[in-house]
């Protein structure tokens, strides 16, 4: 099977690898992983004071398509909302990476760890 | 299709694969195309599909990832796991580091420190084998969601066990 270009380009120049203080209140973290492949990704969001996602940075150990997948996303969520950021659907990086049907479950990983960043970010400030 | 009836064997997840193997022999000599060499087409085809079945059976039956999910899809559940993300976090930050583990043991090549991470991840497979064979065993459906569950995390384990398994044999190599 071949990759597109997109996602050789993601894949080898993976952008925002890294990971933020998980224990900054301004910091959201969103693991989730793929049973079927064994794939584990970390996705980190740093966020504002007024809501807008500033920064975001991704670890992912798995295929190339969910390193592309999750490298996709760190670039898309800056600069949105965390309600705009929670609106990414998993067939649009689909789309955008032009990953085959076997590789569909990799944006999905990627759709659902920017879902578990937000609910962890509510979570950690509805305790206050 | 049941597999374990395929097998005439009972639907029990602990499995002696030397009878599997004795029983696989013995049915592939069975539906051997040569010895529907001279039967009819219709015959043929019975026998290739038979043969086919008998074969996946043994994939699926040998594998005990793959025997636990065909004992609940006999149960009634369907796992979808290419489907469906885990969100388990103290599960999935263990998996995490560990995998970073890894990437320093590659780095560094430090042969001692991969044989400790090896059993220490060895140790975790038979564990949740162990939790596995507890539920099918138990078979409410409260015990066969948790088997599905840990069906999810051992896939993790198993791939992870399977890289450390490669770089084992990269050291040995280079040796």
């Amino acid at each position: 099977m071949a990759y597109s270009n997109k996602v050789i380009d993601h894949y080898e120049n993976p952008r925002n690898v890294g990971s933020f203080d998980k224990n900054d209140p301004s910091i959201a973290t969103g693991m989730v992983g793929a049973p079927a492949c064994g794939d584990v990704m970390k996705l980190q969001l740093k966020v504002g004071e007024n809501g807008v996602i500033e920064d975001a940075k991704f670890k992912t150990y798995g295929c190339g398509s969910a390193i592309a997948s999750s490298s996709l996303v760190t670039e898309w969520v800056k600069g949105k909302t965390l309600d705009e950021a929670v609106q990414i659907k998993n067939t649009d990086i689909a789309e955008e990476l032009a990953l085959p049907p076997v590789k569909i479950h990799c944006s999905i990983l990627a759709e659902d760890a920017i879902k578990a960043a937000v609910e962890d970010y509510r979570a950690k400030h509805a305790k206050k | 299709m049941n597999y374990f009836e395929l097998y005439d064997l009972a639907p029990e997840f602990e499995l002696d694969l030397a009878d599997l193997s004795a029983r696989y022999q013995r049915l592939q000599q069975l539906t051997h195309p040569d010895k529907f060499a001279t039967a009819s087409d219709a015959q043929k085809r019975v026998a290739m599909q038979k043969n086919a079945q008998i074969n996946d059976a043994f994939q699926v039956l040998k594998s005990p990832l793959m025997r636990a999910e065909h004992m609940l899809t006999l149960r009634g559940i369907e796992l979808r796991h290419d489907q469906t993300t885990m969100q388990d976090g103290g599960f999935l930050m263990q998996q995490m580091e560990w995998r970073e583990q890894l990437d320093d043991i590659r780095a560094s090549r430090d042969s001692h420190a991969l044989e400790l991470l090896q059993d220490e991840v060895t140790a975790e497979l038979k564990r949740r084998h162990q939790l596995l064979a507890e539920f099918l065993h138990d078979n409410t459906q409260d015990s066969n969601l948790r088997a599905g569950a840990e069906i999810a995390k051992l896939k993790f384990l198993v791939k992870l066990n399977t890289q450390l398994d490669d770089l084992y044999d990269q050291f040995s190599e280079d040796l």
